[in-house]
Protein backbone atom coordinates (compact mmCIF):
# COMPACT_ATOMS: atom_id res chain seq x y z
CA UNK A 1 0.00 0.00 0.00
CA UNK A 2 0.80 3.50 -0.58
CA UNK A 3 2.46 5.75 2.22
CA UNK A 4 0.21 8.49 2.94
CA UNK A 5 2.10 10.73 5.30
CA UNK A 6 2.77 13.24 2.99
CA UNK A 7 -0.65 13.65 1.78
CA UNK A 8 -2.15 13.65 5.17
CA UNK A 9 0.37 16.40 5.96
CA UNK A 10 -1.30 18.30 3.29
CA UNK A 11 -4.61 17.36 4.51
CA UNK A 12 -4.02 19.24 8.22
CA UNK A 13 -1.67 22.25 6.67
CA UNK A 14 -5.81 22.26 4.81
CA UNK A 15 -7.82 21.79 7.69
CA UNK A 16 -5.65 24.08 9.69
CA UNK A 17 -5.27 27.20 7.23
CA UNK A 18 -8.47 26.99 4.63
CA UNK A 19 -11.66 27.20 5.99
CA UNK A 20 -14.29 24.93 3.67
CA UNK A 21 -16.37 27.47 1.38
CA UNK A 22 -19.71 26.18 2.58
CA UNK A 23 -18.71 27.51 6.11
CA UNK A 24 -16.55 30.63 4.25
CA UNK A 25 -19.89 31.43 2.51
CA UNK A 26 -22.21 31.41 5.48
CA UNK A 27 -20.16 33.67 7.52
CA UNK A 28 -20.04 36.21 4.46
CA UNK A 29 -23.68 35.77 4.18
CA UNK A 30 -24.37 36.73 7.73
CA UNK A 31 -22.21 40.05 7.53
CA UNK A 32 -25.34 42.08 6.10
CA UNK A 33 -28.07 40.59 8.66
CA UNK A 34 -25.71 43.04 11.32
CA UNK A 35 -25.95 46.34 11.24
CA UNK A 36 -23.58 48.43 9.67
CA UNK A 37 -21.19 49.62 12.25
CA UNK A 38 -22.26 47.59 14.89
CA UNK A 39 -19.88 45.59 17.14
CA UNK A 40 -21.08 42.49 15.56
CA UNK A 41 -20.79 43.47 12.19
CA UNK A 42 -16.96 44.32 12.86
CA UNK A 43 -16.48 41.30 14.68
CA UNK A 44 -17.85 39.19 11.30
CA UNK A 45 -15.80 41.30 8.75
CA UNK A 46 -12.77 40.87 11.53
CA UNK A 47 -13.21 37.11 10.71
CA UNK A 48 -13.58 37.20 7.11
CA UNK A 49 -9.72 38.92 6.81
CA UNK A 50 -8.49 36.51 8.75
CA UNK A 51 -10.12 33.68 6.47
CA UNK A 52 -8.52 34.82 3.77
CA UNK A 53 -5.27 35.92 5.33
CA UNK A 54 -4.39 32.37 6.82
CA UNK A 55 -5.54 31.03 3.79
CA UNK A 56 -2.92 33.32 2.00
CA UNK A 57 0.01 32.66 4.37
CA UNK A 58 -0.65 28.69 5.33
CA UNK A 59 -1.05 30.04 8.99
CA UNK A 60 -3.69 28.35 11.48
CA UNK A 61 -6.87 29.86 11.17
CA UNK A 62 -7.14 29.73 15.19
CA UNK A 63 -4.30 29.52 17.44
CA UNK A 64 -5.87 26.79 19.16
CA UNK A 65 -5.96 24.03 16.45
CA UNK A 66 -8.12 21.64 18.35
CA UNK A 67 -8.45 17.80 18.79
CA UNK A 68 -7.88 16.46 15.98
CA UNK A 69 -10.75 13.96 14.60
CA UNK A 70 -9.57 11.63 11.64
CA UNK A 71 -12.70 9.68 9.70
CA UNK A 72 -10.71 6.97 7.79
CA UNK A 73 -13.17 5.32 5.40
CA UNK A 74 -10.85 2.31 3.95
CA UNK A 75 -11.17 -0.45 1.06
CA UNK A 76 -10.19 -3.96 1.87
CA UNK A 77 -6.71 -4.60 1.72
CA UNK A 78 -5.62 -1.19 3.32
CA UNK A 79 -3.58 -1.55 7.31
CA UNK A 80 -5.08 0.34 9.76
CA UNK A 81 -1.98 -0.17 11.60
CA UNK A 82 0.12 1.41 8.89
CA UNK A 83 -2.35 4.13 8.14
CA UNK A 84 -2.15 4.87 12.02
CA UNK A 85 1.54 5.33 11.73
CA UNK A 86 1.33 7.43 8.95
CA UNK A 87 -1.42 9.72 10.56
CA UNK A 88 0.73 10.05 13.89
CA UNK A 89 3.89 10.81 11.74
CA UNK A 90 2.16 13.59 9.52
CA UNK A 91 1.02 15.18 13.21
CA UNK A 92 4.31 15.42 14.22
CA UNK A 93 5.33 16.96 11.16
CA UNK A 94 2.77 19.43 11.09
CA UNK A 95 3.20 20.49 14.82
CA UNK A 96 6.92 21.23 13.43
CA UNK A 97 5.42 23.16 10.45
CA UNK A 98 3.44 25.00 12.94
CA UNK A 99 0.51 24.12 11.19
CA UNK A 100 -1.29 22.77 14.61
CA UNK A 101 0.21 24.40 17.75
CA UNK A 102 1.21 21.01 20.08
CA UNK A 103 -2.06 20.77 21.67
CA UNK A 104 -1.60 17.30 23.58
CA UNK A 105 -1.00 18.01 27.81
CA UNK A 106 -0.89 14.73 30.06
CA UNK A 107 -3.61 15.17 31.85
CA UNK A 108 -2.06 13.88 34.54
CA UNK A 109 0.90 15.70 35.33
CA UNK A 110 0.30 18.59 33.20
CA UNK A 111 3.02 18.20 30.62
CA UNK A 112 2.91 18.99 27.06
CA UNK A 113 3.82 16.39 24.77
CA UNK A 114 5.32 19.02 22.50
CA UNK A 115 4.31 16.92 19.11
CA UNK A 116 0.68 16.44 19.56
CA UNK A 117 1.29 12.98 19.91
CA UNK A 118 -0.55 12.00 23.53
CA UNK A 119 -1.71 8.21 24.45
CA UNK A 120 -3.49 6.21 21.79
CA UNK A 121 -6.31 8.73 21.88
CA UNK A 122 -4.72 11.70 20.56
CA UNK A 123 -5.13 11.97 17.62
CA UNK A 124 -8.22 10.60 17.74
CA UNK A 125 -8.87 8.33 14.68
CA UNK A 126 -11.91 6.42 13.79
CA UNK A 127 -11.80 3.36 11.32
CA UNK A 128 -14.44 2.40 8.88
CA UNK A 129 -14.29 -0.20 6.28
CA UNK A 130 -15.94 0.30 3.34
CA UNK A 131 -17.50 -1.35 -0.33
CA UNK A 132 -15.52 1.11 -2.33
CA UNK A 133 -12.14 1.25 -3.93
CA UNK A 134 -11.37 4.85 -2.79
CA UNK A 135 -10.02 5.54 0.38
CA UNK A 136 -11.29 8.41 2.09
CA UNK A 137 -9.68 10.32 4.83
CA UNK A 138 -11.66 13.37 6.60
CA UNK A 139 -10.24 15.98 9.56
CA UNK A 140 -11.87 17.77 11.86
CA UNK A 141 -9.97 20.34 14.15
CA UNK A 142 -12.52 20.84 16.84
CA UNK A 143 -11.87 23.70 19.23
CA UNK A 144 -11.27 23.62 23.22
CA UNK A 145 -13.58 26.73 23.93
CA UNK A 146 -15.98 25.37 22.10
CA UNK A 147 -16.11 21.94 23.03
CA UNK A 148 -15.91 23.22 26.56
CA UNK A 149 -19.66 24.81 25.82
CA UNK A 150 -20.87 21.63 24.85
CA UNK A 151 -23.52 19.92 26.68
CA UNK A 152 -25.32 16.55 27.27
CA UNK A 153 -28.22 16.15 28.72
CA UNK A 154 -30.63 13.31 30.45
CA UNK A 155 -34.21 13.45 29.36
CA UNK A 156 -36.31 14.51 31.58
CA UNK A 157 -34.98 17.65 32.39
CA UNK A 158 -36.63 19.24 35.03
CA UNK A 159 -34.49 22.76 35.04
CA UNK A 160 -35.90 23.13 31.12
CA UNK A 161 -39.06 21.27 31.37
CA UNK A 162 -37.96 19.28 28.99
CA UNK A 163 -39.85 15.55 28.37
CA UNK A 164 -38.65 12.77 26.68
CA UNK A 165 -39.65 14.14 22.85
CA UNK A 166 -38.58 15.66 20.28
CA UNK A 167 -39.93 18.89 21.90
CA UNK A 168 -37.75 17.98 24.79
CA UNK A 169 -35.01 17.64 22.52
CA UNK A 170 -35.86 21.40 20.93
CA UNK A 171 -35.86 22.54 24.66
CA UNK A 172 -32.69 21.39 25.86
CA UNK A 173 -30.97 22.60 22.84
CA UNK A 174 -32.17 26.14 23.43
CA UNK A 175 -30.88 26.24 26.67
CA UNK A 176 -27.23 24.64 25.66
CA UNK A 177 -27.09 27.73 23.52
CA UNK A 178 -27.81 30.10 25.70
CA UNK A 179 -25.94 28.61 28.35
CA UNK A 180 -22.60 29.06 25.78
CA UNK A 181 -23.14 32.92 25.47
CA UNK A 182 -20.49 33.80 23.15
CA UNK A 183 -17.79 32.07 24.62
CA UNK A 184 -18.05 28.95 22.41
CA UNK A 185 -17.17 31.80 19.40
CA UNK A 186 -20.22 32.73 18.07
CA UNK A 187 -21.49 31.68 15.43
CA UNK A 188 -21.57 28.12 16.44
CA UNK A 189 -22.69 25.36 14.36
CA UNK A 190 -24.74 23.04 16.34
CA UNK A 191 -24.54 19.25 16.11
CA UNK A 192 -26.92 17.08 18.06
CA UNK A 193 -27.49 13.45 18.63
CA UNK A 194 -30.42 12.01 20.32
CA UNK A 195 -29.96 8.95 21.73
CA UNK A 196 -27.19 6.40 22.45
CA UNK A 197 -25.44 6.04 25.75
CA UNK A 198 -23.10 9.10 27.38
CA UNK A 199 -20.22 7.97 24.60
CA UNK A 200 -21.20 7.33 21.71
CA UNK A 201 -24.38 10.33 21.78
CA UNK A 202 -21.17 12.61 22.02
CA UNK A 203 -19.54 10.60 19.42
CA UNK A 204 -22.09 11.38 16.91
CA UNK A 205 -22.91 14.34 17.82
CA UNK A 206 -20.00 15.57 16.16
CA UNK A 207 -19.68 12.77 13.10
CA UNK A 208 -23.24 14.38 12.14
CA UNK A 209 -20.93 17.60 11.57
CA UNK A 210 -18.74 16.32 9.07
CA UNK A 211 -21.80 17.05 6.21
CA UNK A 212 -22.23 19.82 4.70
CA UNK A 213 -23.79 23.30 5.44
CA UNK A 214 -27.23 24.05 4.34
CA UNK A 215 -28.30 19.80 4.17
CA UNK A 216 -31.10 18.33 5.78
CA UNK A 217 -31.93 15.36 7.60
CA UNK A 218 -33.47 12.58 5.15
CA UNK A 219 -36.18 12.48 8.06
CA UNK A 220 -38.73 15.06 7.74
CA UNK A 221 -38.95 15.71 11.22
CA UNK A 222 -35.20 16.29 12.35
CA UNK A 223 -35.06 18.35 9.12
CA UNK A 224 -38.17 20.56 10.24
CA UNK A 225 -36.45 20.62 14.05
CA UNK A 226 -32.51 21.37 12.44
CA UNK A 227 -34.04 24.84 10.97
CA UNK A 228 -36.41 25.55 13.15
CA UNK A 229 -33.08 25.13 16.09
CA UNK A 230 -31.19 27.66 14.20
CA UNK A 231 -33.95 30.07 13.41
CA UNK A 232 -34.78 30.25 17.65
CA UNK A 233 -31.04 30.16 18.53
CA UNK A 234 -30.63 33.59 16.49
CA UNK A 235 -33.23 34.75 17.82
CA UNK A 236 -31.79 34.89 21.34
CA UNK A 237 -29.09 37.88 20.08
CA UNK A 238 -26.41 36.71 21.21
CA UNK A 239 -24.82 37.37 17.85
CA UNK A 240 -20.94 37.18 17.28
CA UNK A 241 -18.79 36.88 20.06
CA UNK A 242 -21.56 37.38 22.21
CA UNK A 243 -21.83 40.96 21.65
CA UNK A 244 -25.23 40.88 20.59
CA UNK A 245 -26.62 40.72 16.81
CA UNK A 246 -28.71 38.43 14.81
CA UNK A 247 -26.13 35.82 13.57
CA UNK A 248 -25.72 33.15 16.77
CA UNK A 249 -25.84 30.03 15.30
CA UNK A 250 -25.18 29.13 11.57
CA UNK A 251 -26.40 25.91 10.86
CA UNK A 252 -27.65 22.83 13.29
CA UNK A 253 -27.25 19.32 12.10
CA UNK A 254 -29.29 16.41 14.49
CA UNK A 255 -28.69 12.45 14.10
CA UNK A 256 -31.31 9.67 16.08
CA UNK A 257 -29.57 7.16 17.58
CA UNK A 258 -31.04 4.13 19.23
CA UNK A 259 -30.88 3.92 23.23
CA UNK A 260 -32.05 1.94 25.93
CA UNK A 261 -35.40 1.81 27.33
CA UNK A 262 -33.66 3.68 30.63
CA UNK A 263 -32.07 6.28 28.73
CA UNK A 264 -32.67 9.37 26.81
CA UNK A 265 -29.28 11.39 26.16
CA UNK A 266 -29.12 14.83 24.03
CA UNK A 267 -25.74 15.67 23.13
CA UNK A 268 -25.27 18.90 21.87
CA UNK A 269 -21.92 19.46 20.28
CA UNK A 270 -20.97 22.94 19.51
CA UNK A 271 -18.38 23.95 17.21
CA UNK A 272 -16.79 27.53 16.71
CA UNK A 273 -16.98 29.62 13.42
CA UNK A 274 -13.82 28.60 12.45
CA UNK A 275 -15.16 24.95 11.58
CA UNK A 276 -12.32 23.40 10.08
CA UNK A 277 -12.80 19.95 8.36
CA UNK A 278 -11.50 18.62 5.12
CA UNK A 279 -11.28 15.63 2.90
CA UNK A 280 -8.94 13.87 1.55
CA UNK A 281 -9.81 11.42 -0.89
CA UNK A 282 -7.44 8.60 -2.62
CA UNK A 283 -8.56 7.06 -5.95
CA UNK A 284 -6.27 4.72 -7.43
CA UNK A 285 -2.93 6.81 -8.43
CA UNK A 286 -5.27 10.12 -8.08
CA UNK A 287 -5.26 12.29 -5.09
CA UNK A 288 -7.67 14.81 -4.22
CA UNK A 289 -8.02 16.71 -2.16
CA UNK A 290 -11.98 19.33 -1.32
CA UNK B 1 -11.48 54.29 17.48
CA UNK B 2 -9.50 55.31 20.33
CA UNK B 3 -5.70 54.36 20.33
CA UNK B 4 -4.23 53.75 23.59
CA UNK B 5 -0.56 52.57 24.33
CA UNK B 6 0.73 50.77 27.46
CA UNK B 7 1.50 52.16 30.28
CA UNK B 8 -1.92 53.16 30.75
CA UNK B 9 -3.22 55.83 33.62
CA UNK B 10 -6.18 55.02 35.73
CA UNK B 11 -7.52 58.18 33.92
CA UNK B 12 -7.30 56.26 30.61
CA UNK B 13 -9.04 53.51 32.25
CA UNK B 14 -11.69 55.62 33.39
CA UNK B 15 -12.59 56.97 30.42
CA UNK B 16 -13.00 53.63 29.00
CA UNK B 17 -16.88 52.49 28.32
CA UNK B 18 -18.33 49.13 27.68
CA UNK B 19 -18.89 49.43 23.62
CA UNK B 20 -15.93 51.15 23.12
CA UNK B 21 -13.11 49.99 19.84
CA UNK B 22 -9.53 50.51 21.27
CA UNK B 23 -7.01 49.70 19.48
CA UNK B 24 -3.88 48.90 21.56
CA UNK B 25 -0.27 49.13 21.07
CA UNK B 26 2.53 48.81 22.75
CA UNK B 27 3.92 45.81 25.66
CA UNK B 28 1.70 43.39 27.06
CA UNK B 29 2.65 39.41 28.27
CA UNK B 30 0.38 36.74 27.66
CA UNK B 31 -0.94 34.34 30.60
CA UNK B 32 -3.83 31.79 30.71
CA UNK B 33 -4.48 28.74 32.71
CA UNK B 34 -1.02 27.31 34.25
CA UNK B 35 0.83 31.11 34.33
CA UNK B 36 -2.31 32.37 36.57
CA UNK B 37 -2.41 29.75 38.99
CA UNK B 38 1.18 29.95 39.10
CA UNK B 39 1.07 33.34 40.00
CA UNK B 40 -1.69 33.24 42.83
CA UNK B 41 -0.26 30.02 44.36
CA UNK B 42 3.37 31.31 44.24
CA UNK B 43 3.48 35.04 44.92
CA UNK B 44 -0.33 36.46 46.08
CA UNK B 45 -1.80 33.23 48.02
CA UNK B 46 2.05 31.73 48.97
CA UNK B 47 0.86 28.84 48.96
CA UNK B 48 3.17 27.00 47.00
CA UNK B 49 7.00 27.99 47.74
CA UNK B 50 8.91 29.51 44.83
CA UNK B 51 11.23 27.43 42.90
CA UNK B 52 13.90 27.23 39.73
CA UNK B 53 13.75 31.03 38.34
CA UNK B 54 9.99 31.75 39.79
CA UNK B 55 11.38 35.04 42.10
CA UNK B 56 13.21 36.23 39.00
CA UNK B 57 10.62 36.34 36.78
CA UNK B 58 8.20 37.94 39.60
CA UNK B 59 10.46 40.75 39.97
CA UNK B 60 10.23 41.00 35.70
CA UNK B 61 6.83 40.32 35.60
CA UNK B 62 5.98 43.26 38.39
CA UNK B 63 7.44 45.87 36.19
CA UNK B 64 6.13 44.54 33.15
CA UNK B 65 2.58 44.50 34.54
CA UNK B 66 2.18 47.58 36.07
CA UNK B 67 0.15 49.52 34.06
CA UNK B 68 0.08 46.95 31.41
CA UNK B 69 -2.32 44.62 29.74
CA UNK B 70 -2.48 40.67 30.08
CA UNK B 71 -3.41 38.69 27.00
CA UNK B 72 -5.21 35.15 27.37
CA UNK B 73 -3.79 34.00 24.70
CA UNK B 74 -1.76 30.65 23.41
CA UNK B 75 -0.04 31.59 20.51
CA UNK B 76 1.20 29.03 17.79
CA UNK B 77 5.29 30.48 17.29
CA UNK B 78 7.77 29.85 15.30
CA UNK B 79 11.47 29.72 15.87
CA UNK B 80 11.32 28.07 18.72
CA UNK B 81 14.61 26.14 17.85
CA UNK B 82 16.78 29.13 17.57
CA UNK B 83 14.78 31.63 19.73
CA UNK B 84 14.20 33.97 16.75
CA UNK B 85 10.43 33.80 18.19
CA UNK B 86 7.70 35.02 15.85
CA UNK B 87 3.77 34.82 16.53
CA UNK B 88 1.93 33.11 13.48
CA UNK B 89 -1.18 32.71 15.20
CA UNK B 90 -2.62 34.34 18.31
CA UNK B 91 -5.80 34.90 18.83
CA UNK B 92 -7.42 34.65 22.33
CA UNK B 93 -8.42 32.10 23.97
CA UNK B 94 -11.86 31.73 26.70
CA UNK B 95 -11.07 34.06 29.54
CA UNK B 96 -14.03 32.53 31.88
CA UNK B 97 -11.50 29.76 32.94
CA UNK B 98 -9.55 32.74 35.24
CA UNK B 99 -12.52 33.72 36.77
CA UNK B 100 -11.06 32.48 40.17
CA UNK B 101 -7.44 34.48 39.62
CA UNK B 102 -8.13 37.15 37.54
CA UNK B 103 -9.32 40.06 40.71
CA UNK B 104 -6.19 38.76 42.48
CA UNK B 105 -3.56 39.31 39.69
CA UNK B 106 -5.08 42.77 38.54
CA UNK B 107 -5.20 44.63 42.07
CA UNK B 108 -1.15 42.42 42.85
CA UNK B 109 0.18 43.94 39.78
CA UNK B 110 -1.44 46.77 38.71
CA UNK B 111 -2.28 45.13 35.73
CA UNK B 112 -4.74 47.54 33.92
CA UNK B 113 -6.63 45.64 31.40
CA UNK B 114 -6.77 42.02 30.10
CA UNK B 115 -7.59 40.95 26.77
CA UNK B 116 -9.68 37.48 26.05
CA UNK B 117 -12.74 36.34 24.87
CA UNK B 118 -16.12 35.56 26.31
CA UNK B 119 -15.86 38.07 28.81
CA UNK B 120 -15.69 37.78 32.66
CA UNK B 121 -17.78 37.23 35.84
CA UNK B 122 -18.95 39.58 38.64
CA UNK B 123 -15.68 38.89 40.60
CA UNK B 124 -13.18 40.41 37.84
CA UNK B 125 -15.86 43.51 36.98
CA UNK B 126 -15.19 44.06 40.87
CA UNK B 127 -11.84 44.12 40.35
CA UNK B 128 -12.03 46.13 37.33
CA UNK B 129 -14.13 48.51 39.45
CA UNK B 130 -11.00 48.23 42.19
CA UNK B 131 -7.95 48.01 40.31
CA UNK B 132 -9.27 50.05 37.95
CA UNK B 133 -8.93 48.25 34.78
CA UNK B 134 -11.12 46.75 31.95
CA UNK B 135 -11.86 43.94 29.97
CA UNK B 136 -10.74 43.92 26.05
CA UNK B 137 -12.74 41.53 23.97
CA UNK B 138 -10.72 40.42 20.88
CA UNK B 139 -12.08 38.64 18.13
CA UNK B 140 -12.11 34.93 18.89
CA UNK B 141 -10.47 32.55 16.55
CA UNK B 142 -8.88 35.83 14.17
CA UNK B 143 -5.70 34.33 14.63
CA UNK B 144 -3.69 34.92 11.78
CA UNK B 145 -4.86 38.07 11.98
CA UNK B 146 -4.02 39.84 15.11
CA UNK B 147 -0.57 37.53 15.22
CA UNK B 148 0.34 40.49 12.38
CA UNK B 149 -0.32 42.99 15.14
CA UNK B 150 2.60 41.26 16.99
CA UNK B 151 5.41 43.12 16.16
CA UNK B 152 8.03 42.13 18.48
CA UNK B 153 7.83 39.16 20.73
CA UNK B 154 11.11 40.34 23.34
CA UNK B 155 11.03 37.55 26.31
CA UNK B 156 9.18 34.60 27.01
CA UNK B 157 9.36 32.90 30.98
CA UNK B 158 8.01 29.79 32.29
CA UNK B 159 8.51 27.99 28.60
CA UNK B 160 8.60 24.29 30.59
CA UNK B 161 5.08 25.31 30.89
CA UNK B 162 4.67 24.77 27.22
CA UNK B 163 4.55 26.97 24.20
CA UNK B 164 0.41 27.74 24.69
CA UNK B 165 0.43 28.43 28.26
CA UNK B 166 3.27 29.84 28.69
CA UNK B 167 4.52 33.55 29.46
CA UNK B 168 5.20 35.67 26.65
CA UNK B 169 6.50 39.41 26.30
CA UNK B 170 4.72 41.01 23.18
CA UNK B 171 4.70 44.34 21.36
CA UNK B 172 1.81 45.18 19.39
CA UNK B 173 0.72 47.62 16.90
CA UNK B 174 -2.77 48.67 16.65
CA UNK B 175 -4.04 45.22 18.54
CA UNK B 176 -8.28 45.82 17.86
CA UNK B 177 -10.29 45.66 20.77
CA UNK B 178 -13.69 46.12 22.11
CA UNK B 179 -14.22 47.18 26.08
CA UNK B 180 -17.14 44.78 27.16
CA UNK B 181 -16.44 45.03 30.72
CA UNK B 182 -15.63 48.55 32.26
CA UNK B 183 -13.64 50.15 35.56
CA UNK B 184 -17.68 51.70 36.48
CA UNK B 185 -19.55 47.92 36.77
CA UNK B 186 -20.67 48.05 33.27
CA UNK B 187 -20.83 44.61 31.25
CA UNK B 188 -21.85 43.89 28.00
CA UNK B 189 -21.64 40.34 28.87
CA UNK B 190 -23.97 40.71 31.84
CA UNK B 191 -26.55 42.41 29.42
CA UNK B 192 -26.60 39.68 26.72
CA UNK B 193 -26.88 36.83 29.21
CA UNK B 194 -30.15 38.45 30.89
CA UNK B 195 -31.76 39.65 27.70
CA UNK B 196 -31.04 36.45 25.97
CA UNK B 197 -31.89 34.52 28.79
CA UNK B 198 -36.04 36.43 29.21
CA UNK B 199 -36.06 34.96 25.32
CA UNK B 200 -35.30 31.60 25.91
CA UNK B 201 -37.60 31.23 28.85
CA UNK B 202 -40.65 32.78 26.13
CA UNK B 203 -38.93 30.02 23.85
CA UNK B 204 -39.65 27.03 26.44
CA UNK B 205 -43.08 28.60 27.64
CA UNK B 206 -44.14 27.82 23.75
Amino acid sequence: MKDLTNEILELIRRTSSSLPPDVEKRLRESIEKEAPGSTARGALETIVKNIELSRAKSTPICQDTGTPIFYVHYPLGWSTIKLKAQIRAAMEDATKKNYMRPNAVDAVYDNNTGNNLGGDDFPYIHFEEIESDDLVIELMLKGGGCENVSRQYSLPDNNVGAGRDLAGVRKVVLDAVQKAQGQGCAPGILGVAIGGDRGSSYIKSKEVMFSEMGTRNDDPKLAELEEQLTKESNEMGIGPMGFGGKTTVLDTKITGLSRLPASYFVSVSYTCWAYRRRKLTIKGEEVIYD
Amino acid sequence: MKKITTPISDEVIKDLKVGDGVELSGVMVTARDAAHKWMIETFIKKTRAPQGDDLEVYEKLKTLLNGSVIYHCGPVVSGLDTKDYKFLAAGPTTSIREEPYQADVMKHFNVKGVIGKGGMGAKTLKGCEETPAVYFHAIGGAASFLAQTVINVSDVFKLDFGTPEAMWVIEVKDFPVVVTMDSHGGSQHAVIDESSKKVLDELLAK
